[in-house]
């Protein structure tokens, strides 16, 4: 519980991954929700599974939990193998998206419930769920009835419980779904810096994308029971693998173009490319493109910038930054959010560095 | 808002059905119960306590009432041990089976209660069912009659009556503890056997209560399984108001009796409703 557990980070797994999950494979009524996931997961290591609900996010962790049982493939813990214990013996704690609070305990009964089940020394136990509440703000509350805490103390009451126990692994499922917008965000930073302060390796599942990137160490997309990209939230928005990919994790412009010759050329833009020719998609951020000064327009060589004319079709002011929607020739349009541009109209020139442009890879529905 | 008509229409026929079928029949039977019969079977409307000092003067009244309560007691008990992991495991484990095995329970509601003590008297007769099994198994060599006309057959009959009625609430209230919460528990690090102690039995006390209140108040109050299976030993409470009503003729002490039962069984549901609404948590 200090400071220097936090440095243990993730980008770099060790050789012995905490939790390592193998080619789990998971099936309900014959309808496969897992198909083959593989993903080690290291200490100390915040990793979001992140998905649209029906993704098999939820499953996968109930799979970890213990509350599921797999149809395939095998689960390790720090070099054991963990889907064959019973989920009362996993060193892994839960935190619900309901929260699910015993009605019947009060809130410091709640928090004890799990060191009364291990058999931990009686005379320790009132020092540990203080400790506990005190971590999550809820020392006041310690004798209060469940029913008359709100969401957000639940929520609270929920992770002390959790946390309580010293597990290896934490598990989140959703934790912060149910709460209002402005509570969502402070328990973000919350659950950030408490994860930081507690060393212990989380993995956390949401649908909500900027939740996942504002967290995470890595992020794990999960997409109809496959693995689609995991990378670290920088890595996943600059260079996402799939258009699915791309368009998930933030807003993006997919540019249908051809390549020949180390040029991509999608409508009236054109821009350098390395890679094979033929058709490809890629994804352009809209705050990757710039206006630019009619002067510029020579392209040089060693910033590889792509310029392009259009014309604004919608300007959206948006505080820092304005969406804007151009149309670049034949009623294409690509959204551009560029900061302060004061009002904008008629024909305007862009550009916007080639890099920028991730090719993507090719898949059937892209 | 509502108008006062609909409001009108709405509560008064109620109150005068609560009033006309209820209140006062319970109110015709206090009345009665301070009466007395003359010499020549008569009933005299001279208002005295007689009827009340006699029920714990004559010590068959108190017997009996307490042979009633032991019995009640007893068949809560069975319908509880047999009732709850029935519901238990029907709630928790029976899977597809659940619809099915629920059906199994109900039907046995639909059969009326009398071919049900009936069945009983056939099984547990001198030469029923049960006897001449245990002869066939050389067993017993004569026919064993302590089976019928006891207060154990009365036991056996009416927890096999009213088990369903302790099972139902039983089983609704383990259809609503919440899943997750289990799963909570077993999270925590909690056996499914304590799980069971610390989340699922709590939990469903309200239940058992339910139950248990069913079981015990029908019990106390019924006089067809002591009539049919009961013999003089297995005489109930309810044979006796049944009898004073009937061939003794003796209605005032009857509605003494009839009113100290009402009274008994009304504190009951009382109690056990408050006890109910505390371990209930919204």
């Amino acid at each position: 519980m200090n400071v220097a557990q936090s440095s243990v980070r993730a980008e770099h797994p060790s050789a012995e991954p905490l939790l390592s999950i193998q080619k789990v494979e998971k099936c309900f009524a014959k309808r496969a929700v897992l198909c083959g996931i593989s993903l080690d997961v290291a200490s100390g290591e915040f990793l979001t599974i992140l998905g649209e609900s029906g993704s098999g996010k939820t499953t996968l962790l109930r799979l970890i939990a213990g509350f599921e049982q797999l149809d395939g493939g095998e689960l390790w813990m720090a070099g054991e193998r963990l889907d064959n214990i019973p989920a009362y013996r996993r060193q892994v704690n839960t935190v619900f998206q309901s929260y699910a609070i015993f009605p019947h305990l009060s809130v410091s009964e709640n928090v004890a419930y799990g060191l009364r089940a291990k058999n931990v020394p009686r005379n320790e136990i009132p020092s540990r769920v203080a400790q506990a509440l005190a971590m999550v703000k809820m020392s006041e509350f310690a004798q209060s009835a469940p029913s008359r805490l709100s969401g957000g103390q639940q929520q609270r009451v929920a992770l002390a419980r959790a946390l309580v126990n010293r597990p290896r692994v934490l598990l989140l499922d959703e934790p912060l779904s149910a709460l209002d917008a402005n509570l969502r965000r402070q328990m973000q930073v919350e659950l950030k810096s408490l994860q930081r302060e507690v060393g212990i390796t989380f993995i956390f599942v949401t649908h909500d994308q900027e939740e996942a990137m504002a967290l995470s160490d890595r992020i794990a997309l999960l997409r109809a029971g496959r693995l689609e990209q995991v990378a670290e939230p920088r890595e996943i928005y600059g260079n996402p693998r799939t258009a699915y990919a791309a368009q998930f994790i933030g807003q993006t412009n997919l540019l249908r173009a051809e390549v020949r010759d180390g040029t991509a050329t999608a409508g009236s833009i054109a821009w350098p490319t390395a890679g094979a020719s033929g058709p490809a998609t890629f994804s352009l951020r809209p705050e990757s493109i710039r206006l630019a000064s009619e002067t510029h327009q020579v392209v040089s060589a060693a910033h590889a910038t792509a310029h392009f004319r259009g014309q604004i079709r919608n300007q959206t002011f948006g505080g820092a930054l304005d969406l804007l929607e151009i149309d670049y020739g034949n009623s294409h349009f690509i959204r551009a959010r560029i900061p302060n541009p004061g009002p904008l109209m008629g024909q305007q020139n862009f550009e916007f560095d080639a890099a920028d442009a991730v090719r993507l890879l090719e898949t059937s529905d892209a | 808002m509502y108008s006062r008509a609909y409001k009108a229409t709405v509560t008064i026929p109620p109150l005068l059905w609560v009033t006309a079928f209820l209140l006062a029949p319970y109110a015709i039977l206090f009345c009665y119960s301070f009466w007395s019969v003359s010499s020549v079977q008569v009933i005299v409307h001279n208002w005295n306590l007689q009827n009340y000092a006699q029920l714990f003067r004559n010590p068959l009244y108190l017997t009996v009432l307490l042979r009633s309560i032991r019995i009640a007691g007893a068949v809560t008990l069975l319908a509880l041990l047999l009732g709850y992991p029935l519901a238990y495991y029907l709630s928790f484990h029976a899977a597809r089976r659940k619809d099915l095995l629920y059906q199994l329970v109900i039907i046995p509601l639909w059969a009326s209660y009398l071919v049900r003590g009936y069945a009983w008297k056939t099984i547990l007769g001198s030469d029923g069912v049960l006897n001449g099994f245990l002869q066939y198994l050389h067993i017993t060599h004569r026919p064993v009659e302590f089976f019928l006309y006891s207060p154990f057959a009365v036991i056996l009959t009416l927890t096999h009556i009213y088990t369903p009625f302790t099972f139902l609430p039983i089983y609704a209230s383990l259809e609503h503890v919440p899943r997750n919460l289990v799963e909570a528990s077993h999270d925590l690090g909690a056996s499914p056997f304590s799980t069971f102690v610390r989340v699922i039995l709590p939990l469903s006390l309200p239940g058992i209560l339910a139950g248990a209140t069913f079981a015990f108040v029908l019990t106390l109050g019924d006089f067809l399984a002591p009539l049919l299976v009961g013999g003089p030993s297995g005489i109930m409470i309810s044979n006796i108001v049944v009898s004073l009503f009937g061939a003794a003729y003796n209605w005032p002490l009857g509605a003494a009796i009839s009113f100290c039962m009402l009274l008994l069984v009304v504190t009951l549901l009382f109690a056990t409703e408050r006890l109910e609404k505390r371990f209930t948590i919204s």
